[in-house]
Formats: structure tokens, C-alpha cells, sequence
């Protein structure tokens, strides 16, 4: 699904946009956390169409999606970035927005438009 | 190659710094992308590791032919139970610490799954942990 749609279905709005053609992009799996933890826990099927959705609006979230080399984050609950974390985001060239729906709607709908969970969990090989 | 970082205990504002710092590193060195994940993450988990639990301490990569090796070193106050710790989901973190998103009790589990190296010593006095990637062969 190309992150132009799932903006529109989440009715997302940019809070840092630092690739100008991220928006037709396809992106194919969804992390889906607060707990930044569990998201390094688990592994990446690829991180290259992976979003992070995360209601965790905070520099460990950017350094979390860096560390796991993904570049989108979506923000649930109207969360937005402070001016610092802006600065940071940019600076990684991350691209993030936000949506008023909570994570599970959010969830939901980009569930229901056939996106695939991105981690599996890996707890039996730790 | 040697470059030590002070890292100051309770410091969440540079928290990642270090870990994006060394990972910028890791790619210099040309490693394939799987490779700069494991050492981003795993670094990652023991510098919040640190920043959460620690007196504060030192971050000392060094880079030869064949090892690529992160020692992190505080001052304590240790970790009482090293078993226990190794433990997935078994945590000591503060409120504070989960509400940055962390303290899940899956770091040092998560560390060791993305290392080909791992040794962990601990007392009152502090806590050094030793990871070690192989530069060639990647493995794990």
C-alpha cells in the first residue's frame, strides 16, 4: 500500500516529512507498539516497507525506528513531536505524522487493507 | 580503531546518541545491513540499559580485522541477579523508565540474541558487559 493511501485512510497529517517522495512508497508491514523494548525484541521482515505506529511520541521512538532502520512513524491519538524531536527526526531523515484514531483503529483499518504484521516474536530463541 | 563516550546515568535527552554514533561507524566499516542492525540494536538496549539502571559509566568501541567490540562499563550499582536478569520480561526499571517505552525486561534477552559475543560481570561496585561482533563469517 503506498504510505499517500494509508495517510488518507488513517486521515494522517505530517508532523516532519524529510523525503519529498515517501508518500508513493509502498509500504507492506506495520510494528505496532509503545513498549520501544519489545519493538527492538522482535525482528524486521524488512524494514525498507515497515511503519512504526506507536502512540510513544518521544526521541526513543525516533532512535528506536533508526536503530531498526525504519524511516516512517505514525503517531496515534493526535501525539505529536516536540521542537527538539523534530530537529532530531530531521536529522535522521525520518519521516513522521500523526492520526487522530487510537492504535487500534488504526490498526484495524490498515489490517483490514491486507498490511501484514512487520515482527514476528522471537522469544523461543532468546 | 578505539573511541570511548561518557554517558551520564538518568540522561534520556542523548539517549541513542551513542548507539546512532557507533552504527554510523559500523557502516564505514562496510558491514552488510543485517549486521549494522544487530550492532545498532544491541548497542541500543545496552546504552538505555545504562542510562536506566546505572551510576553512569563509559561506552569504549574497538574495531580490529576481525572483531568489532562494544565494552560498556559503570560504576554501579550492579545487577543483583544475573540469572534473573537474563530473564525475558523480568525488569527492575522505574515508572519513569517505562514511560520512555522501556524497561520490558527484554534487554540484556535481546542484547545477547543480536551478539556473536557476550560476557556480563557485575558487583555492588559495577557492571561491565562485553559484545563482540565477527566482522567476516557474520554469524548468529
Amino acid at each position: 500500500m503506498k504510505l499517500q493511501s494509508m495517510i488518507g485512510l488513517l486521515q494522517a497529517t505530517p508532523v516532519t516529512v524529510n523525503d519529498p517522495y515517501i508518500a508513493f512508497k509502498e509500504y507492506l508491514y506495520v510494528s505496532c507498539t509503545d513498549l520501544m523494548s519489545d519493538a527492538l525484541a522482535m525482528i524486521c521482515t524488512n524494514p525498507a516497507q515497515t511503519i512504526l505506529l506507536t502512540g510513544l511520541a518521544n526521541g526513543q521512538a525516533l532512535r528506536t525506528a533508526e536503530m531498526m532502520d525504519i524511516n516512517v512513524i505514525i503517531l496515534c491519538r493526535n501525539k505529536t513531536l516536540s521542537e527538539d524531536n523534530i530537529d532530531l527526526a530531521t536529522s535522521m531523515e525520518m519521516n513522521v505524522f500523526t492520526t487522530s484514531l487510537p492504535m487500534f483503529e488504526a490498526v484495524g483499518l490498515l489490517y483490514k487493507e491486507g498490511l501484514k504484521t512487520a515482527t514476528r516474536n522471537d522469544d523461543q530463541n532468546l | 580503531m578505539i573511541k570511548t563516550y561518557d554517558l551520564e546515568a538518568n540522561d534520556f535527552t542523548a539517549a541513542g546518541s551513542i548507539s546512532s554514533d557507533i552504527k554510523k561507524i559500523a557502516k564505514s566499516y562496510g558491514m552488510s545491513v543485517e549486521m549494522i542492525r544487530r550492532v545498532a540494536v544491541a548497542c541500543y538496549e545496552a546504552e538505555i540499559n545504562m542510562i536506566i539502571h546505572s551510576h553512569g559509566g563509559q561506552i569504549q568501541l574497538n574495531v580490529d580485522d576481525d572483531w568489532f567490540t562494544i565494552v560498556f562499563r559503570d560504576t554501579g550499582p550492579g545487577i543483583e541477579d544475573l540469572e534473573l536478569a537474563m530473564q525475558p520480561g523480568w525488569t527492575t526499571a522505574s515508572l519513569d523508565a517505562q514511560s520512555m517505552g522501556f524497561g520490558a525486561g527484554m534487554g540484556l534477552p535481546n542484547i545477547k540474541k543480536n551478539v556473536d559475543t557476550f560476557e556480563l560481570l557485575s558487583s555492588p561496585k559495577g557492571t561491565l558487559l562485553r559484545i563482540g561482533f565477527r566482522q567476516k563469517g557474520e554469524s548468529v
